[in-house]
């Protein structure tokens, strides 16, 4: 089996990567500018609704029903799919999805498609699997339309050009549509991606979609979004392909009212999308005339086991953890090295791809928790992270340079020091004594190691030379209870 | 009330002034303030860093030092949440019926320094002066796990002749993180700076938190960029009564 998040396993560890994205002046001032915004806009649009919490609440318990019991709802979907005249298929892996879409597309004798944004095909790499095939995918979605022409990588799972300013914009228009004369003014770049997209709506008979929500009571099929671009790959093409990650199911129709409320306010900050599409197998002389959903799983169902990790199953792919989140703010999504940037990427990748890749991303965080203060379905990213750390520390300690490593050394030590107030009174006075190496004037300078990490961003007030447990005894003040 | 200090491994080694001041101030109001030697850490470094298993017997330490005491007040929100939100995790874990039985009935006898005052003993006004421009900046633990709220803004409007500022986005992150300050430096650094940014774009004399860590790593770039803000514990500026420290 395969199991793939994006090009994940080629990327270099979180810091390392993010050192070169903090020095993209433009990308930071960009990502500053879109995630306040979207942040700002959220917290309005949160506000207003006296029900927030409870909205939170229920979307969670919904979700960890459909969780509990995923095997269930799936086999309902499939079932209800099929009586409305849609087909289902299975897909254990990334190959597996991109073999079974292939496959469609050429049984249909396509050899293009429109896309409505699907980050789900971002995970599994349909895009270049496409390519390979002689088969050219067209993104549809404004944002994915600019991340495919400028042959980038998605930096934000809402919002995925969020890196780029309109004048970036204006020049991957002129070079990939040649239109020289395009200026940067945005009635004028949305006008000319309609033009260039009217004409492969009109042209492409398969689209290919994924999924916000898929309802097993119904077998019906959702999608979001604000342009109606989605719209149209999902009403004009005569074969409709929608990819869904199957912890994307909820059980009846009911459930959506929860879930439309907390999406669009979380997402973007409107009270309601523009376009709910939610369509239910097909219908003579409207829409496709043939539907098929692929069920993906592609390492899911490993979470499913453990509570902890089944709540990552939760994400509804909002963003508002991203936008909320200072380390995002400060790197982009890019640095994440994976599609699924941000707080839900560092949980949700790793997991995915079975640790062996994205070991940083655990570490990825301050554990500030302003992740989870937004979270609509209310996972606890920063309960997760620490799992997760907890799981990378395991892995490193099986080997020898795991355990020779600086961090594990360091805190072997401390725990030793932190198991008798003897040791731990020593090693203070040891810390006191071997400060004077790095000591100038109060100031702790160029410390060595990992310590300086510290010292090459910030100063640090040597140890004083007497404790609060030294002035406490030298005052004999009482030390019961 | 007799109120038992644990005043956090990282404030006896680098901060003694802060045990100093909460004292200074418990005693003050008419308490008793004990300090119980055997006392270390609370485990978070190693709990939040990944070492679970040798966070156990620290934590297992710290329960059995308190596991008496009347109250126990903590000079410091992030080990507060450490003790709130993993104790009892910790507990369940090891199987220990017992053990477990300790955190739950200890947890509630628990308190910040901040929600000792406001909430446990009732007083805002702890008779403190001091004439400076403070900021307070918001840390994450206080803001996001204990829910303090404006508590400890409260005690900070009943200080004589202080003037408090609002740092613009209060409650973001400082890029302190622990370990992630090393782990992560670069973007520990950036978090850092934005945040150094909107501290001094209100020109406070100090700012104040209910946490020493974030204020160490606030002092760390203020001071490396050569600013004359200074960095103090609220427990300082709510034991001092001339004015300065």
């Amino acid at each position: 089996m395969s199991i793939r998040v994006g090009k994940t396993a080629k990327a270099p560890e979180f810091p390392v990567a993010a050192k070169c994205a903090l020095q993209n002046e433009q990308l930071r001032k960009n990502v500053h500018h879109a995630t306040d915004v979207i942040r700002n806009k959220r917290a309005l649009r949160v506000a207003e609704m006296p029900d927030w919490e409870h909205l939170r609440q229920s979307a969670h318990e919904i979700k960890e029903q459909t969780l509990a019991h995923l095997d269930r709802y799936l086999i309902e979907f499939e079932r209800n799919c099929t009586a409305a005249g849609g087909t289902v298929h299975w897909a254990r892996d990334a190959d597996e999805a991109n073999a079974i879409a292939i496959s469609l597309i050429q049984q249909y004798g396509g050899d293009e498609v429109i896309k409505v944004k699907t980050m789900t095909s971002d995970e599994v790499q349909m895009n270049p699997a496409l390519h390979a095939a002689g088969i050219t995918p067209h993104e549809t979605d404004l944002a994915d339309m600019i991340v495919q022409l400028g042959d980038d990588e998605p930096s934000h799972i809402v919002v995925p050009a969020l890196h780029r300013n309109r004048f970036e914009i204006r020049d991957i228009f002129r070079k990939k549509m040649h239109r020289a004369e395009l200026t940067e003014q945005p009635e004028e770049l949305a006008a000319a991606a309609r033009r260039y997209l009217r004409d492969r709506f009109l042209r492409v008979k398969i689209g290919v979609s994924g999924a916000n929500f898929a309802i097993a009571e119904t077998g019906s099929v959702c999608v979001v979004e604000s342009e109606g671009n989605g719209r149209m790959c999902v009403t004009l093409p005569e074969v409709l392909i929608t990819l869904v990650g199957i912890e994307k199911m909820i059980p009846s129709f009911q459930d959506l009212e929860v879930f439309l409320q907390l999406l669009p306010r979380s997402a973007t900050g409107e009270r309601m999308n523009p376009y709910n599409s939610l369509w239910t197998g097909v219908h003579a002389g409207d829409g496709p005339r043939a539907f098929h959903v692929i069920l993906l799983d592609n390492g899911r169902t490993k979470l499913l086991q453990s509570k902890m990790e089944r709540e990552t199953l939760d994400c509804i792919r909002c963003g508002a953890c991203l936008n909320a989140c200072p380390v995002y703010r400060e790197t982009g999504g890019h640095a994440y090295g994976s599609i699924y940037s941000g707080p839900i990427g560092a949980i949700l990748s790793p997991q995915l791809n079975s640790m062996q890749h994205s070991r940083s991303l655990p570490y990825a965080s301050s554990l500030c928790g302003a992740c989870y203060e937004v979270c609509p379905v209310k996972i606890n990213i920063p309960e997760i992270l620490i799992h997760l750390r907890g799981r990378v520390v395991q892995d490193d300690q099986k080997t020898l340079s795991g355990n020779l490593s600086q961090m594990n050394l360091a805190m072997q030590g401390a725990a030793i020091a932190f198991g008798s107030r003897r040791r731990y009174e020593a090693a203070q006075r040891l810390g006191r004594m071997g400060q004077t190496l790095f000591q100038r004037g109060d100031q702790l300078r160029h410390l060595p190691g990992m310590a300086g990490g510290w010292t090459r961003f910030r100063d640090l007030r040597a140890l004083p030379k007497q404790s609060f447990r030294d002035w406490w005894k030298a005052n004999s003040r009482e030390t019961g209870l | 009330m007799r109120i038992a200090l644990f005043v956090a491994c990282y404030n006896d080694t680098l901060f003694p002034e802060t045990g100093i001041a909460v004292t200074q101030v418990l005693e003050r109001l008419g308490h008793t303030v004990t300090f119980p030697m055997e006392q270390t850490c609370c485990g978070q470094m190693h709990y939040n860093t990944g070492f679970h298993r040798e966070a156990v017997p620290i934590v297992r330490r710290f329960v059995q030092t308190f596991r008496d005491a009347e109250a126990v007040c903590v000079p410091s929100s992030s080990c507060v949440s450490m003790m709130r939100e993993h104790y009892e995790m910790i507990a369940e874990a090891s199987n220990d019926a017992a053990f477990l039985a300790e955190v739950r009935s200890l947890l509630p006898r628990i308190h910040e320094f901040s929600e000792l005052l406001v909430n446990r003993l009732g007083v805002e006004d702890v008779g403190a002066t001091f004439a400076h421009r403070v900021a307070y900046h918001a840390s994450c633990h206080s803001v996001r796990v204990l829910h303090l709220g404006d508590v400890p803004i409260r005690l900070l409007r009943a200080v004589r002749g202080l003037e408090l500022v609002e740092i613009p986005d209060r409650e973001q992150c400082c890029g302190f993180g622990g370990t992630f300050a090393v782990k992560n430096a670069d973007v520990s650094g950036a978090m850092l700076k934005a945040k150094q940014a909107n501290i001094v774009s209100v020109a406070p004399e100090v700012v104040t938190a209910v946490d020493n860590s974030c204020l160490m790593h606030l002092y760390g770039g203020l001071h490396r960029a050569g600013s004359a803000i200074r960095t103090l514990h609220i427990a300082s500026i709510l034991a001092a009564q001339g004015g300065a420290r």
